[in-house]
């Protein structure tokens, strides 16, 4: 036999009400190294207004931030900063790679730059793009937006998951290129 | 560009100077014993009061070539308009040549990014440490036998996974 309700009473898990209110009130730190930051800074700005989603202040302060939003390259000088930051957050927190450099390392597979800041980062959304138009980094927090919805809890379980812990073993770092051999000198193909 | 008069006045004043020009770009070559003497009289009787930059070239492999790495000196006189590149060559094992950071102030972080890069160490340099690699950072990235990738220290960092931090 069904319980009648009034019109203004919803049933609803707590999980999922936690999850509603967390996905649309997610508090950005921007951690804009480089150019990727610009178009970030576009995204926050008023035509391509991130505040609609909820991120209403760019809190630079990482106590008050519940999502990281790491735009440009990150070089081995500042990974232990953003290492740092990261474990600053307070739970539960997310964290969006934005452009071919967070991710990948982008163009710059060089000596100092990270290649990849989920090496080091539990990431949870990649953007591609060099940079990104401010339009994909809005579907990111879009997407990310569902999946915090689709798996958040209210104590904060889901980052408990076995699966979030495990380290990335598909990660191998390529080996090195040898450098030339002694003597070697670069001749014209004719 | 240099004027006549300059490039004679110099050449008087150091003789044995190796100069040569290529389409209005004069350098000059400087052995490395009379370096802080020629960039002193640079600064003082030549007019070049301004230190555009310092930087080296590696000729590790290079076809032709008898020091490993060059010096490269830009100099340019804001007063007249001139300009002048100072070479000096240095060879392993004693790659020390002197500071000109006491006649241009400017060459204070420029020297600091050779020693960083290639290693090259700078006598009289008031603060000759790391300007770009972390301070902990053992190698010289832009000698030609340092691979571009490196040598996994950009890899050498904790991992954070979600139960950790």
């Amino acid at each position: 036999m069904a319980i009648e309700l009034p019109e203004n009473v919803v049933v609803s898990k707590l999980d999922e009400l936690a999850s509603w209110c967390r996905k649309n009130s997610l508090w950005p730190m921007p951690f804009a190294t480089a150019c990727c930051g610009i178009e970030l800074m576009a995204t926050g700005a008023s035509r391509h207004d991130l505040a609609r989603f909820g991120a209403e202040v760019f809190r630079f302060s990482p106590r008050q931030c519940d999502l990281m939003i790491v735009a440009g390259r990150v070089v081995m000088k500042m990974l232990p900063v953003l290492q740092r930051i990261w474990g600053q957050m307070n739970e539960p927190k997310w964290c969006i790679s934005m452009g071919a450099c967070a991710s990948t390392g982008g163009v710059f597979d060089t000596y100092s730059v990270v290649q990849g800041i989920d090496r080091f980062i539990p990431v949870d959304m990649y953007v591609p793009g060099c940079p990104p138009r401010p339009e994909q980094l809005i579907q990111a927090i879009i997407d990310l937006q569902d999946k915090i919805q689709a798996e958040g809890t209210i104590m904060g379980d889901e980052f408990n998951l076995p699966s979030r812990q495990m380290k990335k073993r598909a990660l191998v770092e390529l080996p090195v290129l040898p450098s030339l051999p002694p003597g070697f000198i670069p001749q014209l193909r004719r | 560009m240099i004027q006549t008069a300059t490039l004679d006045k110099l050449k008087a004043a150091f003789a044995g100077l190796a100069v040569s020009e290529f389409r209005s770009q004069t350098r000059v070559v400087a052995p490395l014993a009379s370096a802080a003497a020629l960039m002193a009289y640079l600064k003082k009787d030549g007019g070049f009061d301004l230190l555009v930059d310092v930087t080296c070239v590696d000729y590790l492999n290079f076809r032709d070539a008898k020091d490993r790495f060059g010096l490269v000196y830009l100099l340019a006189s804001t007063v007249t308009n001139e300009r002048l590149t100072v070479r000096i060559f240095v060879n392993e094992p004693d790659l020390t040549v002197p500071s000109v950071t006491s006649l241009w102030a400017g060459a204070n972080w420029l020297e600091r990014e050779v020693y960083d890069m290639f290693g090259i160490s700078f006598a009289g340099h008031p603060d000759l440490r790391r300007i770009l690699m972390p301070f902990e950072f053992d190698a010289f990235p832009l000698r030609k036998d340092y691979p571009m990738q490196g040598r996994g220290e950009r890899h050498n960092f904790p991992v954070l996974t979600r139960g950790r931090s």
